[in-house]
Order: structure tokens, then C-alpha cells, then sequence
């Protein structure tokens, strides 16, 4: 595109890049176009629709999503601190799960049977059946005295999604080819060492889409802890709701869940862009 | 490159004594190979594919396990099943057919990883060393990119280079340059010529007959497993009169 001073350009060249532009001003047009159509039947449809007027009342209200913004708010901090656990333990156990899974030593074998039959029960239970086990279940022994609703969220959260992590993360390793195992093992790195500084790092940028999908996923699953009664964002918009039969609440629950997200989606994007970068584009010193 | 401190210049470097491997199912590989490599030489391994030079490159590296005979590295025996591997692996420099540099690694990561995490060399002196090695191959300026911003010969030079920086005792070159190419094999193979030159002991499997004929001490060639000829390039590449020897560089006349 660019072309230097002395370069004359010929008409046909300038005639070119005026359709160019030309063009490009028709297609930003389109689309806006296109994207308040669609809008505006949204819009319509919604405010053609009888109970319309009940909904925006009930789910939308002003009033409300000012009344329960901060005790929501608060109620979210235990979702991010259960999070931030659940991110670390899952880390751990996941991985784990993952190498005794890949792992051909054949003193592993039972673990290697064990961490198979919990990856498939686990992926096999839905979320809120592993929160009752844990949450009523582990009280139900009696081992321990008063174990805080949170904490045995945490768990369950760990222990579910360790199991999906751990299937990602399996196809990460097996997807490291063995002659980066040989090159590695042939420089007397051991066989620990190879996994920590050569596959590991490789599987991970070759699966962290997935692991950035499971952990966005994990990180609205963490509402679910309220099943438990621990106050989080989900419960204390439920409090308010019960008290007030408006669903405004639950809507900026859902505000605040996306607020958190978005920023990890957007990290996601920026790193791994920059290790494509890093990786393929030339002109490196 | 440099002279090798404490290498007894009469013991061998590698001794292998009636080496045999069968893969499972069946297939054996190598069927009682037998020799050894003295310091500073470099030796040509030589054969068609399948004839078991591969295999032999792994047996030694110990990536494959032998079935029978021993495989001495300096005094020690590395077929011994008591021995530490990763410490015997550690003293081989290998490079590969396909590079196999670390894709997530820069040039001088890649070079100095072995070097700092298996012998406990302090990182400033690694990256001295590293790029003091690159910068005889013109690559230093190539320090921080990425193997794939590299040519294939420039990735084979960085992995030559990644196998020299700890003085192994020993080089082994699985068919370097058979992933390149026919441009840039020429710098790859100056670069052994001149390894060669400098003493390093070198075993390597080549398909560039005309390559081994000028720049080994000596020539094995094997067929079917077995070792067929063992001798200077000129006794095994001109002089053989095994018929079998004959044939199979038959191929390469004119090379």
C-alpha cells in the first residue's frame, strides 16, 4: 500500500484506490445500517409484546438496581475470593491428574485408573449434584465441626472442574511430540524437568484457548455455591427478590458476573496474540 | 571445539560390544554390533534405511533400551540398568534430524537450557559461552529470535551448537541433513568440517556419501544390522571387494 515519494503513481493506480475507499465507506455503511434495523425490531418487538410494560417493571427497574447494587457487589467478593482458590486448586489438581493420566510408569498404574474413573464420573455429574454431595455430605460425617458453606463450595468447585482441566490439559501433553520429549531427555534433562521446561509450557499455549473457556465458565459457576446458603452475588440478589418480588436484583448479578469476565477475556486475547506474535512473525534481535 | 580434560587418550570414547535390539513384535534391529570410537575421531555411519543406524544412535543415547551387550561410555557402562541415564545422556551431545529445537524457547534459551539446569552452570557464564559459540557460526545477532524465524540450516546450526555447549565426550549427528534443504546443507556440514578439524569425537549417521569420504577418520557401514565394513574411507568407500559393499555405493557414484 504504501508507496515512497519518488514513486510516481499512475492514474490507474489512484483510480484504483478511489473504488477502494469508495468501497470500504459502503460496507461501514451497510453494517450500521444492518446492526439499527435489527435494534429497532428488538425494540419493537419487545414493546409490541402485552406483558412488556410487567417486565421492564420486574426486571429492569431503576429503583431497584440502586437499592441492591452494593449488597450484590459485596456478595460477589465471596465469588471472586471462592474463584481465586478454585483457580489455584484446580491448577494443581488438574495438572496432576493430567500427568498421572500421561504418565507410563508402571508404579503409577492404580493412580493411572483412579485418575480415569474420577475424570469420567466427575465429567459425568452435573455441577449442583457435586455442590449437595460436598456441601451436605462432608457436614454429614461429622469429622469436623462447622465447615463455612464457602470453603466446601470451593471444593466442590475444585473438584469438578479439576476433572475437565485435566482432560484439556491431557491432550495438551499428548499433543508435545515425542522428539521434543527425546531432544530434551538427550540434553540429561530428567524426566521431570522435561515435562516442566519443555511440554508443559507448550501444551499450555496449545490448549489455552480451552483452559480460558473452562475458566470463564468456571468463573460464573461459582454462583452456584449459593445452593449452600453462602451469601454470594447470587444469594444476596435472592434475599433481596424474596423480600421484594422484583428480579432487578438478579439482572445485576448478571451485570457484575459479565463485569468480571469481560477483563479475562480480554487478557486472554492480548496474551495469546502476543505469543503468536512472539512465535511467528519475523525481524526479532 | 576445545580439548577435553581428563579424557585418557587411549581409552575409547565409546565401546560397544556385541550391541543387539529387537523392537517388540519381533523385527531385530541390530544383531551383535561391535566397536569403538577413540577420542577426537570422527566417525561415518553409513547404510541403508532400515539398516539399524538410527536405532544404534538411540541405543546409545540410551532413548532405547538394548537387548543384549554392553555399551561402554569412557569407563562406564551405560547398558547397566543400575547406572543414572540422565547423567549418561548428559555427557552425549545429540542432534537431531529434525532439529528439534524448543519452538517456545529463543536461540540462546534453547542453548543454554541444558547447560544451566543439568550441569549447574551459572547463567552469565551460559550466556557467555552461548553466544561467544554463536558468534562463530555468525548467529549471535540471532540470539533472540525464535526457531522458526530461522532457516531450517540455521536451526540445525543453533541445535549443533545447543548439543556443543557443555564439551560432551561425544557428538552424535543423526542424519543432520537429511530435513534440509540441498542450499543449506553446505553450511551445516562446514560446520562438523570444522568441528571435526577442532577434535571433538563425532558419530554420525549421513546419507552424503561424498561428505563422509572427505571429512571421517573412518567409515561403518552397516546392512541388515550387522556391521559389513569397518575401515578408513578410502579402504571401505573405494577398496572393498564384498560385494555387497560394492553395491550399495553403487548408488551413490558420482555423488
Amino acid at each position: 500500500m504504501a508507496t515512497s515519494a519518488q514513486d510516481a503513481v499512475s492514474d490507474i493506480q489512484r483510480e484504483r484506490e478511489r473504488y477502494g475507499r469508495r468501497q470500504n465507506l459502503r460496507s461501514v455503511g451497510i453494517s450500521i445500517a444492518s446492526t439499527l434495523v435489527l435494534a429497532l425490531l428488538i425494540a419493537l418487538g419487545l414493546h409490541a409484546s402485552p406483558g412488556w410494560p410487567r417486565v421492564k417493571q420486574s426486571f429492569f427497574s431503576g429503583a431497584y438496581f440502586a437499592q441492591a447494587f452494593p449488597k450484590v457487589l459485596q456478595g460477589l467478593w465471596l465469588n471472586l475470593e471462592v474463584l481465586f482458590f478454585a483457580v489455584i486448586g484446580v491448577a494443581i489438581l488438574g495438572t496432576l491428574l493430567a500427568m498421572i493420566r500421561t504418565s507410563r510408569n508402571p508404579l503409577l498404574f492404580p493412580l493411572r485408573v483412579l485418575a480415569q474413573v474420577y475424570t469420567t464420573i466427575m465429567r459425568g455429574i452435573p455441577m449442583i449434584v457435586v455442590l449437595y454431595l460436598i456441601g451436605f455430605g462432608i457436614p454429614g460425617l461429622a469429622i469436623f465441626n462447622r465447615i463455612p458453606a464457602a470453603l466446601l463450595g470451593t471444593v466442590a468447585v475444585i473438584l469438578s472442574y479439576s476433572a475437565y482441566i485435566a482432560e484439556v490439559l491431557r491432550a495438551g501433553f499428548q499433543d508435545v511430540g515425542p522428539s521434543q520429549r527425546a531432544s530434551a531427555r538427550s540434553l540429561g534433562l530428567t524426566s521431570g524437568q522435561t515435562m516442566r521446561l519443555v511440554v508443559i509450557p507448550q501444551a499450555l499455549r496449545k490448549v489455552a484457548p480451552a483452559l480460558m473457556n473452562d475458566f470463564i465458565s468456571m468463573q460464573k459457576d461459582v454462583g452456584l455455591i449459593s445452593v449452600l446458603g453462602a451469601v454470594d452475588a447470587v444469594r444476596a440478589a435472592q434475599i433481596i427478590v424474596a423480600t421484594s418480588y422484583n428480579f432487578t436484583p438478579y439482572v445485576v448479578a448478571s451485570v457484575l458476573f459479565i463485569a468480571t469476565s469481560v477483563p479475562f477475556i480480554l487478557l486472554n486475547d492480548w496474551y495469546s496474540n502476543r505469543l503468536r506474535k512472539r512465535e511467528q512473525s519475523g525481524g526479532m534481535v | 571445539m576445545s580439548e577435553q580434560a581428563g579424557t585418557d587418550q587411549n581409552q575409547p570414547v565409546l565401546r560397544l560390544e556385541d550391541v543387539r535390539k529387537t523392537y517388540p513384535g519381533g523385527n531385530q534391529v541390530l544383531r551383535g554390533i561391535s566397536m569403538t570410537i577413540m577420542p577426537h575421531e570422527t566417525v561415518a555411519l553409513l547404510g541403508p534405511s532400515g539398516s539399524g543406524k538410527s536405532t544404534l544412535m538411540k541405543c546409545i543415547n540410551l532413548l532405547e533400551t538394548v537387548n543384549d551387550g554392553r555399551i561402554w561410555l569412557g569407563g562406564t557402562d551405560i547398558t547397566d540398568p543400575r547406572i543414572n541415564q540422565d547423567a549418561c545422556r548428559a555427557r552425549i551431545g545429540v542432534v537431531f534430524q529434525q532439529f528439534n529445537l524448543f519452538p517456545h524457547m529463543n536461540v540462546l534459551k534453547n542453548v543454554t537450557l541444558g547447560a544451566i539446569k543439568v550441569h549447574g552452570m551459572p547463567k552469565d557464564q551460559a550466556k557467555e559461552r552461548a553466544l561467544d559459540l554463536l558468534d562463530r557460526i555468525g548467529m549471535r545477532k540471532k540470539a533472540g529470535a525464535y526457531p522458526d524465524q530461522l532457516s531450517g540450516g540455521q536451526q540445525q546450526r543453533v541445535a549443533i551448537v545447543r548439543a556443543l555447549m557443555t564439551d560432551p565426550e561425544l557428538l552424535l549427528l543423526d542424519e543432520i541433513t537429511s530435513a534440509l534443504d540441498p542450499m543449506l546443507v553446505g553450511e551445516v556440514l562446514a560446520m562438523v568440517s570444522e568441528l571435526t578439524a577442532g577434535g571433538t569425537t563425532i558419530l554420525m549417521a549421513t546419507h552424503e556419501m561424498s561428505f563422509a569420504h572427505h571429512a571421517a577418520n573412518r567409515v561403518v557401514l552397516l546392512l541388515d544390522g550387522v556391521i559389513a565394513e569397518n575401515g578408513t574411507p578410502q579402504e571401505v568407500m573405494d577398496e572393498s571387494q564384498n560385494p555387497r559393499t560394492r553395491e550399495f555405493f553403487s548408488h551413490f557414484r558420482g555423488l
